[in-house]
Parts: structure tokens; sequence; C-alpha cells
């Protein structure tokens, strides 16, 4: 069994990629839950995506062989980016209305 | 071991260590330099998984785009002057439970599938390939991606510029 382990081990392959972006994905889930800045949170949301994405990647290398996984993987990049620039424009709306961006204090829509 | 096996291990490392700075680190600048170093990592597993235009592309865009974004987030968010660059954490014991069954679930069934692969293909450039197919094959998103980034620019200025009173 530990031999098998380690000979696992020493030839990285799609399970290996797969388990790196499950880890990744869980962390950002977790800074999503548990942190109170929101901009943290947003960088929990980022991890989540490059999690998914290394998903994609790695399946169009080992599973299809094909690229469509690459190009999906560019439309969640540029998702991405649209999101993270209408996310913190929100969240400095958010400071200079509330001078707070922690998730927990902010209970209303407007004051 | 071969050089494959050795970088991937010095990849998974940066990106899951950098990751873990992210989510742990109670200084808000820390973790926003921490997620510099795991876009890196990211980027070089694309490379290890011969997608040299997708680590490019996210060097360019997570790197130099988003990162910077989430900076100007931090800096203009924070105190700075203050000593409050610290950020707290709520509900962290539900959390690190329902966490920690979630990477169980899915580490377990990442590792235990035995999933259908192919042939590693050889290495060659995929940047012809990628962009002939998002002309033909996924023309459509290609577009609407176009004009979902118009109108999140524009929404983006329109919510960050509008007055207080206005």
């Amino acid at each position: 069994m530990a031999q098998e382990f380690i000979q696992w081990l020493s030839h990285p392959g799609l399970n290996h990629f797969l388990i790196i972006s499950g880890i990744l994905f869980s962390f950002g889930i977790f800074a999503v839950l548990t942190r109170r800045n929101a901009i943290l949170v947003l960088m929990g949301i980022e991890l989540i995506l490059n999690a998914a994405n290394i998903n994609f990647i790695a399946f169009s290398r080992y599973g299809t062989g094909t690229l469509d996984g690459q190009v999906i993987a560019i439309f969640v990049i540029i998702l991405a980016a649209a999101e993270a620039a209408i996310a913190l424009a929100i969240v400095l709306n958010i400071y200079q209305n509330f001078n707070t961006v922690n998730v927990d204090e902010l209970n209303q829509l407007r004051d | 071991m071969d050089l494959f096996t050795i970088v991937f291990y010095f990849l998974a490392i940066i990106t899951l260590g950098a990751g873990a700075v992210v989510v742990f680190s109670r200084n808000i600048i820390h973790a926003a330099f921490a997620l510099l170093f795991a876009f890196f990592g990211v980027a070089g597993l694309y490379v290890l998984l011969m997608a040299d235009f997708i680590a490019i592309t996210q060097l360019m865009i997570y790197v130099g785009g988003i990162l910077v974004l989430v900076l100007f987030g931090v800096m203009l968010t924070s105190q700075v002057l203050d000593v409050q660059m610290k950020s707290g954490t709520i509900q962290t014991f539900p959390a690190v439970l329902v966490v920690s069954a979630l990477a169980g679930t899915l580490v377990g069934i990442f590792w235990s599938t035995p999933w259908k692969t192919t042939a590693a293909a050889p290495m060659e450039v995929t940047a012809a390939k990628i962009g002939e197919m998002l002309l033909t094959s996924y023309l459509l998103p290609f577009e609407i991606a176009s004009v979902v980034l118009l109108a999140a620019l524009i929404g983006a200025a329109l919510i960050a510029r509008r007055e207080k009173n206005a």
C-alpha cells in the first residue's frame, strides 16, 4: 500500500492536478465563509475560479485531448475580470456610504 | 523523479502555500501579496499542462489586472495610517467543519474515480488553434463576452464615481 502510494505520488497525472484544484477550491470556500472584509471574500472567489480553471485545463490535457477546455478557461478569466471590476466598484461605493467593508456589519441597502 | 515531477510539486507547494496564506493570514496586505504567488503557481501549472496561451493570459489578466484592482481596493477601503490593517474572521468553527467535509469529499472523488484519460499529446503551440476556435465554434460566446466586458466597464465606472447626494 505504502509502496503503491509512493509510486502514485511520483507520477503526476490527472488526479494530482484535480486534487490540487480541489484543495484550492476548499480554501476559497473557507475564505468566503469566514472573512469579514469584503475584499478578502473577493480574493476567495478568485481562488475558486482559479481552481475551476485548473480542472478545465487538466481535463483538456488528459481527458479529451481537444482545446475546448482551454477556450472555456479563457471565458472564465474574462468573466473573473468583469466580476472583480464590478465587485470592487460596489465595495468602494459601500465604503463611501457606510465607512466599513465588513460584511457582517452591512445589513441595510441604503443609509 | 523526473523534472516534470519535481516542477509539479514545487508549483503545487507554491500554489497551495500561498492559497493558505490568503485564507488564514490576518493581515490584508499579506493576503493580497500571497494571492500574487498563488496566481503565479497556477500559471506554472498551466504551463505544465501545455496550456501556454492560458498561462500568459493568466499572468496578464490576473496578476496584471485583477491583483492590481484588489490592491487598490485594499488601499482605498482600509485605514492604512491606522493600526487596523487586520481583518477578523467569523463563524470559524462551523466553516472548518463544512470546508473539511467538502475538501475530503472532493479529494476522495478526485482520488478514487478511474478517469478515462487519453495519452498525453506532444507539446504544440495552442494560440493559433485557440484563436481559430474563438472565431468559429465559439464565436457567439466570444461576442457576448465582449458585450459583457463593455457593460462591466461602464457599470464599474458609474458605480464607483457616483456622487454621494446626486
